[in-house]
């Protein structure tokens, strides 16, 4: 009867409070610089201590440049405070930094899983609205705020509501070329930006078990662009091979342990959910958004659609008006300025191997700026080790040092203004990836893709 | 400990999109400290300012029966994307109490409930009601309550929520109440998941 939802969340449940919500065990917190040190100095500043620093970890990712030879410095506006501050309050606090040289640096979700520090059956929060890709391997990890983290790095729980449950079911076998950020933006797109509502989204069906984990953790990432509270899988036994060894995770007598609990973790057959949405993933395309939400994406071969009735006709026009486009435009051959492949959704060994399949013995098309960046420092050395960066190298990309890089601000760096971008990130909003840039979100092939052609480009 | 909300009574401000997105409130290029003040000049930036820092007139907030509006009319999905709470202090230290939207992103009302900024959830239709009456509004969290123009709309909200924002409630202070059961939880949990507990399991330290 309970669902993997029901599961995750009883385990976790210390008390339920007279104001109806409840006090949840919250199992790890992940801090980046952007928004660490602000918990954790506002902790100290109110004489609170951190609960377990154990159960704490910490990366620089969002603020730190990837730049060749980069140190604390950064061109972003009072940025160097975020890094020596969050280095400074992680020593203070007794908290496990994967700080800028060590070898582990990388952003926050590529690494936590990439350790074996989130794990089946585990509540993982950080301060971060992505934390939701690390429900890929069968966890409950969401979002929060600073203060919210405060509250669970000093408590070790958190108070919250429980949410509605949502299961989103991918039937069929996806097309060649169309991968988990494809399923991703054709759900979005579907059913709008705010469709998940604050929901628990249990991803399910044929073609997300068929997903490897890394694809996983693509389609987990985009539960957020949904109004999700989270998104999550069944672990299975493609996740229990994947984790096993990795450092944080259990071992020997304990990892038998830790699998008798986690075979436990899915829904069971007569399952109620508030919303279920079914999907036919074989009829999927490669997707591309035209707009300034993610909702506003469309198969690659299409055209940019007319106001449709939902939301505003203002809205539309805005959205077509600032990404230079016109109601009824093909976007298959308009020039693009630059193209980037990297951010906690794409930026993972097998979306790099992809990228470079396609780029292989190809050249970047003359004025494009074409940009990878690895979601870790041992994505970037596993990369290496198979002569993937020579690839893009050749091809006439820069490669970079891990972090998030131009997905939005990271090192301060962004594009220019009216600047027509394909990136492999998550957010196409108004600015993101700089003022007046225009962003198209798509799978890292069809980033790779456009990047020789000079043109939006399917692969 | 954040203000408490009991009653407020303003111009609303129409800004009547969806989704509106975090890096609207607040650009990342404007979150230039650690702390969580000092936010208020970068509020709405890409908006409300053309060439650095100079007013566009367009904006609603920068138009003079709006400037210090402490009500903001919104769309769907308010304050998607990006977690940050500098989206909240930013509202907050501007003047914005409350925010009434068809819906919100689950990250920034949790954010805005312990910054003392009430999300208000109403239907699109009466929101639009709203933005078309040009006179103050008024908001009663203890009725839970909209009036305007001799019209009440009644709005639902957490328990829990409530008396947070009425009281200016610490969550902190008061999960701390109840550390004791916490803390004999945890000490079963570790019998049961003890690798949940990294500090006591050596195994898996590096």
């Amino acid at each position: 009867m309970p669902s993997l939802f029901d599961k995750l969340w009883d385990r976790h449940v210390i008390a339920e409070t007279e104001g109806g919500a409840t006090i949840i065990a919250i199992d790890r917190v992940f801090l980046h610089e952007r928004t660490g040190a602000a918990a954790l100095n506002s902790l100290a500043a109110a004489g609170r201590t951190v609960a377990d620093p154990a159960r704490v970890f910490a990366a620089m990712d969002h603020i730190v440049d990837t730049l060749p030879g980069r140190s604390d410095a950064t061109t972003m506006p009072g940025g160097t405070a975020f890094i020596t501050e969050t280095r400074a309050a992680c020593a203070a606090a007794g908290i496990t930094l994967f700080d800028i040289g060590d070898p582990d640096q990388g952003i926050v979700h590529v690494v936590s899983p990439e350790l074996g520090i989130v794990l089946p059956g585990l509540t993982l929060v950080a301060p971060d609205s992505h934390t939701c890709t690390q429900g890929a391997v069968g966890a409950l990890a969401w979002g929060i705020g600073s203060t919210e983290a405060e509250h669970a790095l000093a408590t070790g729980t958190l108070r919250i509501e429980r949410p509605r449950t949502m299961r989103v079911i991918f039937d069929g076998v996806l097309a060649p070329g169309v991968t988990p950020k494809d399923m991703a933006l054709a759900l979005i797109a579907a059913h709008g930006a705010a469709g998940g509502q604050g929901h628990a989204i249990e991803f399910a069906g044929s073609a997300v078990t068929a997903l490897a984990i890394e694809a996983r953790m693509t389609l987990c990432n985009m539960a957020t662009e949904f109004a999700a509270f989270s998104g999550f899988i069944a672990p299975d036994a493609v996740t229990f091979d994947w984790l096993k060894g990795r450092r944080y995770a259990p071992k020997g007598a304990m990892w038998d342990l830790a699998l008798a609990d986690w075979a436990d973790l899915h829904s069971d057959p007569d399952a109620v959910f508030d919303r279920e949405i079914r999907i036919d993933a074989s009829a999927i395309a490669p997707m591309l958004s035209w707009g300034t939400s993610p909702a506003q994406s469309m198969a690659i071969t299409g055209r940019v659609p007319a106001f449709a009735g939902s939301g505003s006709r203002a809205a539309h026009d805005k959205a077509l008006a600032y990404m230079g486009l016109v109601e009824g435009q093909a976007l298959m051959g308009v020039p693009i300025d630059a193209a980037f492949i990297g951010s906690c959704t794409n930026s993972r060994l097998s979306d790099l191997e992809r990228a470079a399949a396609v780029i292989a013995g190809r050249t970047v098309a003359p004025g494009v700026r074409a940009i990878v960046v690895p979601g870790s420092s041992a994505v970037k050395r596993a990369a290496e080790a198979k002569g993937i960066d020579k690839l893009f190298l050749a091809a006439g990309f820069e490669w970079r040092e891990s972090g998030c890089s131009m997905c939005f601000f990271a090192g301060g760096e962004s594009f220019g203004a009216g600047q027509r971008v394909i990136s492999s990130t998550n957010r196409n909003f108004e600015s993101r990836q700089g003022a007046g840039t225009r962003t198209h979100i798509a799978s890292p092939e069809t980033v790779a893709a456009s990047a020789i052609a000079g043109r939006i480009s399917a692969a | 400990m954040s203000r408490p909300f009991i009653q407020v009574t303003s111009i609303a401000a129409p800004l009547l999109e969806d989704n509106i997105d975090t890096d609207i409130i607040i650009p990342s290029r404007e979150m230039k400290s650690t702390g969580k003040t000092g936010l208020a000049g970068g509020l709405f930036a890409g908006r409300r300012y053309v060439e650095g820092r100079t007013e566009n007139p367009d904006f609603v907030l920068n138009q003079p029966v709006y400037r210090d509006a402490a009500i903001l009319l919104a769309g769907d999905n308010f304050g998607c994307g990006s977690s940050r709470e500098h989206a909240v202090w930013a509202l907050a230290e501007y003047g914005v109490r409350a925010v009434i939207a068809p819906s919100f992103s689950p990250i920034f009302a949790g954010n805005a409930v312990r910054g003392g900024l009430l999300p208000l959830v109403l239907p699109r239709a009466s929101i639009a009601e709203l933005a078309a009456f040009e006179g103050a509004i008024s908001i009663d969290l203890p009725a839970q309550t909209v009036t305007a123009d001799g019209a009440t709309y009644r709005f639902e909200i957490g328990a829990e929520a409530r008396a947070m924002l009425i009281g200016g409630l610490d969550a902190i202070d008061l999960t701390q109440l109840s550390a004791g059961r916490i803390a004999a939880w945890q000490a079963g949990n570790q019998s049961v998941r003890p690798w949940v507990y990294l500090s006591s399991f050596t195994d898996s330290n590096p």
